[in-house]
């Protein structure tokens, strides 16, 4: 061991700089002087616009943020089985994993599907998947998130159908779909169709719900996974929020009312990183977000503005090394969405650098959020940060980087051009390439990674989620089943008429919820769709 | 470097949508001088044989972090031989546990680099096993 050594302060030599993430420069104290300069004071309350301090004025004195861990492998049955073992601890809701053949469109007994059905979620051909996966779930009362993006509308389709079988009133229905395309070609990549198709897509999930399931939020947008592939916290929110408004321009160019779908926007965001300048994030975002729906869509409902989002993920900033500390790492995460007045967390698991977490892993993430309700103080008032001239200042700066983003894409001719020919990726993905030199030099500090190593590797103590082989024959078997089982001929017909609705350019919504209801599956509508909008080509430009 | 530049190329098979790491080890290659040819998202092990061969590449990498790198490998490595590839180097990153590193090198997989391996690594050992 080496010795203690006491350092004198040298006053002569100056301090490190510090610049955070977004490229803010951090100085070493804030006084009410620096929120004047920054912009002002922000007076406004929590509950009312622009929201800055929260979308509600009582927040989590009223109701804790809803716990809602990302779940699903193997098949329906079994990811059932831990739904209820969820609930049983205390999670307040789900969000469903589904695996890479069901996300991309293809059936479990496609050569595509080879090696991945149930992998790395749950594997769903038809509506009796969904049935099986909700059974002896209370829809009412825990409400379900589908992490769902290329075979977005097929699902919502399917879970609509779920339940209005199971008797609910699918007018009061109240649920999420990720279904966030634009960042799937960013980021995360479960694309299908075309970018304009894709889009088109998305646009004929809110016009429906907006007229037959008012209360289902279609699109959950995702700064989340943009921030994974390399973003800056402020890039994050201004690329998340040049998709939501090219989504909003797209379903009001349907004649849809801002104040009739606005309100179902929600939105999942990234955690990882200095605590206050996540903090800030936040709070700037949902002030910008409630200007933008208020100042640029005229909006009458002040609920139309509402960022509401879900956090606590944070996947990039987990370590394969000393697998451990990200039990600790996920407490911060927690703590930091709960400082930013989340409405939903899923905590990422501390083996999710290797594996799909065990019950043990998602138990533990389940009771650190607990924890912090029921002993830390999280709950007891309303933005607890607010008023600090740091965190004042800091959310100022941060709103005017999300405003320069959004210029940015503005720039390149918006975002939709801007992903279509891959500048966006290209951006991202360079900024990943610097992140990971600087890791590598030391830049940036990584605890276990680039400091405090362990020389000796100790045993590793995760599970691992091994590929069974005998679960994949088992669902394709069941898939074949159903396709000898029901009505060949009907679901033919729904097949059809959902290709006249695409060809002629009209929402697929109806038709897929009658193909659902007719048993088709995932991959009998992926394809049909593929015939009519084809399949998207990935720019490769660096 | 003399003679023509050394070519690479960096694929993505199977549906596994992660392409952070690919695309931070292709700048990287491109950076130390290399050729690098990027396959993009969802090949088929059929696709990325094909492109090797077409390209006569003299490195192959695959990123896989889907768990599903062993069905994965163990096709496009029976494509390879076939193509008489087997004197080029092959690599495999992403999500690979520990254990696997054996059955990988056996299918010829010789380069394992575990999410966490150091670009700077993977560079010195493209440089060391290239002829």
């Amino acid at each position: 061991m080496s010795k203690v050594q006491s350092v004198k302060p040298n006053k002569d030599k100056p301090v490190r700089p510090v610049i955070n993430e977004s490229g803010i420069e951090i100085k070493t104290l804030y006084t009410a002087d620096d929120v004047i300069a920054s912009g002002g004071i922000d007076a406004s309350l929590p509950g009312e616009l622009p929201f800055t301090r929260g979308i509600h004025s009582e927040m989590y004195r009223r109701r804790p943020w809803t716990m809602r861990q990302y779940t699903g492998f193997a098949n329906a049955a079994e990811t059932n089985e831990r739904f209820h073992y969820l609930i049983a601890n205390g999670q307040t809701g789900l969000n469903v994993a589904f695996d890479l053949a069901t996300q991309c469109g293809y059936d479990s007994d496609a050569p595509e599907a080879y090696g991945e059905v149930g992998r790395v979620g749950m594997a769903v051909d038809s509506l009796r998947d969904f049935e099986i996966a909700f059974d002896g779930i209370d829809l009412e009362n825990i409400t379900v998130s589908l992490t769902i993006n290329g075979t977005a509308a097929i699902l919502i389709a399917m879970f609509l159908a779920m339940a209005e079988k199971r008797g609910y009133d699918v007018a009061k229905l109240r649920g999420t779909a990720q279904n966030d395309i634009l960042k799937e070609f960013i980021g995360r990549g479960t694309w299908i169709f075309p970018v304009d198709a894709s889009v088109k897509l998305v646009t004929d999930t809110i016009e429906y719900c907006a007229h037959h399931a008012p209360k289902y939020s279609p699109v959950s947008v995702c700064g989340y996974h943009i921030r994974e592939s390399g973003a800056t916290p402020a890039e994050e929110i201004g690329y998340a929020f040049a998709i939501a408004k090219a989504y909003t321009d797209r379903a009001l160019s349907r004649g849809l009312d801002i104040d009739e779908f606005a309100g179902r926007l929600s939105f999942n965001l990234n955690i990882y990183g200095n605590l206050f300048e996540q903090v800030a994030k936040f709070r700037a975002a949902r002030r910008h977000w409630a200007k933008i729906i208020a100042d640029e869509y005229h909006a009458k409902k002040p609920d139309s503005g509402w960022l509401r989002m879900i956090a606590g993920g944070g996947g990039f900033g987990l370590t394969i090394e000393q697998p451990e500390n990200n039990i600790m790492r996920g407490a911060y995460y927690a703590l930091v969405a709960a400082l930013s007045g989340a409405q939903t967390m899923a905590l990422c698991c501390y083996d999710e650098a290797y594996t799909i977490p065990t019950p043990k892993a998602q138990r533990i993430s389940l009771r650190t959020m607990q924890l912090l309700i029921e002993e830390i103080g999280l709950c007891d008032t309303v933005d607890p940060l607010g008023g600090s001239y740091y965190i004042e200042t800091l959310t100022n700066q941060m709103e005017d980087k999300i405003v320069e983003t959004m210029k940015w894409v503005d720039d390149q001719g918006g975002v939709i051009k801007a992903v279509s020919e891959g500048i966006i990726q290209a951006k991202v993905s360079s900024h990943a390439y610097a992140r990971q030199k600087d890791l590598e030099s030391g830049k940036i500090r990584k605890v276990g990674v680039n400091c405090y190593v362990e020389e000796e590797k100790e045993d590793l103590k995760v599970e691992l989620h091994p590929y069974d082989q005998a679960g994949a024959e088992k669902q394709i078997a069941s898939l074949q089943k159903l396709r000898a089982e029901r009505n060949a001929a009907e679901v033919e017909r729904c097949l059809k008429a959902l290709r006249a609705d695409a060809q002629a350019n009209r929402n697929v919504m109806p038709a897929l919820v009658a193909a659902v209801k007719a048993y088709a599956t995932v991959g009998e509508m992926t394809n049909v769709l593929v015939d009519v909008y084809g399949r998207y080509q990935e720019p490769i430009r660096f | 470097m003399t003679g023509r530049k050394k070519k690479i190329l960096i694929a993505k098979p199977g549906l596994d949508g992660h392409d952070v790491g690919a695309k931070v080890v292709v700048r990287a290659l491109m950076d130390a001088g290399y050729e690098v040819i990027y396959t993009g998202l969802r090949q088929t092990p059929e696709a990325i044989a094909g492109k090797a061969r077409d390209e006569n590449v003299d490195v192959i990498g695959l990123s896989i972090l889907s768990g599903s790198h062993l069905p994965l490998c163990q096709k496009t490595a029976k494509l390879l031989r076939d193509y008489q590839m087997t004197d080029r180097v092959w690599l495999v990153g992403g999500n690979i546990p520990e254990k696997d590193r054996h059955a990988l090198a056996e299918m010829g997989f010789k380069g394992v680099f575990p999410t966490a391996s150091k670009l700077s690594d993977i560079v010195s050992y493209i440089r060391e096993n290239l002829p």
